[in-house]
């Protein structure tokens, strides 16, 4: 038994104790996890990384909404008119400064995820003040080049990987 | 607590609570001194009791024919209405039970406010009761999402989209919420479970709620300390009990009025579209019991400080109990925080009426008026109150002022007053 002045101090029962609860501590963070990482993404869902789609039968003006990895994707040819609107925004008036030539390769095609960066809702198409999307949840208004102009949507509408495999296909992922 | 030591009268009752003193418990909870005073509004901790366990035992059984899949939960669910033998009756108890609860806690909320029930000794008593408050929002939450209708899917959607505003690591933790790219099958089979397991995690924070309660007694509509047992209590059993029981049956008559007459007016017609990931529905609102949070939600213009508004506006109840300085716990005798007290529940209210509208125009402006009045009062108004607030003179004790004859002149003179308050 130590006295009272011994028991201030640190003392080898210290380093024991201290480095005891380190190791559990390591033990416990380790098997815990597993129990956390299953929770993430399974190997089942990842394989699902891809998808083609056929626009071949797509006129200028039309859209398409395709599913890739449970999300909508907006496909859009747009037409001279929307391509133009697009393209003449100066870059200094948006919240989110992209240029159209930076998110649509090819003019003509707008491939983009068909979800509100506000809380995810899938905006209407060809509504809105700007005639390109408007979210109906909390009012988020996007231009034709999917850029976010008004509401409370933090950034633009995000740009998928995609390609173009021929020029009727496009792979998206 | 009861002075005398408690003994059983048979003799296997002596044997057994020597080894495990569940009579004396039992004891205990009948022999309860409650003060004599307790008005209705104390009957919805009981009320509240009989909710949790009416929805367990619906959902225990609901469960048994309801399947966690993405392709068939629409239809199981649709199984459990027209196949089931008394399945339309669980599912609307059950459905409907949500919102009976949600009620009832929204009740015992505001009583505690006025009566001051959240300051010492039971602050922790109120904490336990956030928490629970909290879990049964993530309870509700969930359930909802179970039917996998259109606002199942889009109700779910927004709302795990909400952990997205965190900087940096947002993305990553929706992505781990959801067990993929977007709310899918995997999320509905983690919510299933977590709502089968939350229940049980309320029920053992009940028994601390009840059990912290039973440390300093119930508050009272005085809101004064009183000796237990005294003059001034009566035991739970049979007052509290035979009261409780009243207050519930009237209580379950509005609950049948819902479940038999207008099972689906606290719903959304929109909930019997099975869930499609391509079409949002036009107007996505929560339930009803979440709309102010929303209105909270919605009246921030920025995305992350949205967010943090609306979870705030919840956690700072827990700091409540310092928030208010006042020393006086009854709003009886606190005449001007009674105003700002129901000035309150009418902002929360208006709030609630306007997480229901178009965030655009006027509800938006008013939802940022009520937002900002929401916070002052608790940050604001009640700090400054119980500084230059001058309260009304406090009774001694529960039967004075009721019998008379104080030894105190300055609450003599009060009596009258106090009396016609208390009735």
């Amino acid at each position: 038994m130590s006295d009272q002045k011994d028991e201030k101090k640190t003392n080898r029962r210290d380093f024991l104790f201290t480095a005891t609860a380190a190791a559990g501590a390591v033990g416990v963070g380790a098997a815990v996890w597993p129990l956390v990482d299953q929770m993430n993404p399974d190997a089942s869902v990842k394989a699902l990384a891809s998808t083609e789609v056929d626009v071949s039968s797509m006129q200028p003006g039309q859209s398409l909404t395709v599913l890739w990895r449970g999300k909508p994707v907006f496909i859009k040819r747009r037409t001279e008119d929307e391509i133009k609107k697009a393209r003449t925004v100066d870059i200094n008036d948006l919240k989110h400064p992209e240029k159209d030539e930076d998110r649509a390769k090819n003019p003509e095609w707008l491939v983009m995820l068909g979800i509100c960066t506000h809380l995810g809702c899938v905006p209407l198409t060809d509504k809105g003040d700007y005639d390109g999307w408007f979210c109906p949840c909390h009012g988020s208004h996007y231009d034709t080049s999917g850029r976010i102009r008004k509401g409370p949507a933090p950034t633009n509408m995000e740009i998928p990987k995609y390609e173009f495999v021929n020029t009727n296909t496009i792979k998206i992922g | 607590m009861s002075d005398h030591e408690y003994t059983p009268s048979s003799k296997f009752g002596k044997w057994f609570n020597d080894r495990l003193p569940l009579l004396t418990l039992a004891n205990h909870l009948t022999d309860y001194p409650t003060p004599k005073n307790l008005n209705y509004w104390w009957t919805f901790g009981g009320i509240l009791t009989f909710c949790l366990i009416t929805q367990i035992v619906t959902g225990l059984v609901l469960a048994m024919h309801y399947i966690a899949h993405a392709d068939m939960a629409f239809s199981s669910v649709e199984h459990i209405m027209r196949d089931v033998n008394y399945g339309w009756l669980l599912r609307y108890v059950h459905a409907n039970g949500a919102s009976m609860f949600f009620l009832a806690v929204y009740i015992h909320i505001f009583r505690s406010l006025f009566y001051g029930s959240y300051k010492s000794p039971r602050e922790i008593i109120w904490i336990l009761g956030i928490i629970i408050y909290l879990l049964m929002m993530a309870a509700a939450f969930m359930g909802y999402v179970l039917p996998w209708g259109q606002m199942s899917f889009w109700g779910a959607t927004v709302i795990t989209n909400l952990f997205s505003a965190i900087p940096l690591v947002g993305e990553s933790i929706t992505t781990w919420l959801w067990g993929g790219y977007s709310v899918d099958n995997p999320t509905l089979t983690r919510f299933f479970t977590l709502h089968y397991l939350i229940p049980f995690l309320i029920l053992g924070l009940v028994v601390l709620h009840i059990w912290a309660l039973h440390v300093p007694g119930n508050n009272n509509p005085v809101g004064i300390d009183i000796k237990k047992p005294s003059k001034d209590t009566v035991p739970f059993h049979p007052y509290i009990v035979i009261k409780d029981a009243f207050a519930l049956l009237m209580f379950c008559i509005v609950f049948a009025l819902f479940v038999f007459y207008q099972p689906n007016i606290l719903g959304h017609a929109d909930n019997y579209i099975e869930a499609d990931p391509l079409v949002t529905p036009a107007h996505i609102v929560p339930e009803w019991y979440l709309l102010p949070f929303y209105a909270i939600l919605r009246s921030v213009p920025d995305k992350l400080m949205g967010v943090v508004a609306m979870l705030s506006a919840i956690l700072i109840l827990a700091a409540l109990p310092w928030l208010d300085t006042s020393k006086v716990r009854s709003a009886v005798f606190r005449p001007l925080f009674r105003q700002f007290y129901w000035i309150l529940v009418a902002d929360v209210l208006i709030l609630g009426y306007v997480g229901a509208m178009p965030a655009e125009g006027l509800y938006l402006l008013i939802a940022r008026v009520a937002t900002a009045y929401y916070f002052a009062h608790f940050l604001i108004i009640l700090p400054v109150l119980g500084w230059k607030e001058k309260t009304t003179p406090l009774p001694l004790s529960i039967t004075e002022p009721v019998l008379g004859g104080s030894p105190n002149l300055a609450a003599a003179r009060n009596d009258e007053k106090i009396e016609k308050t208390i009735k």
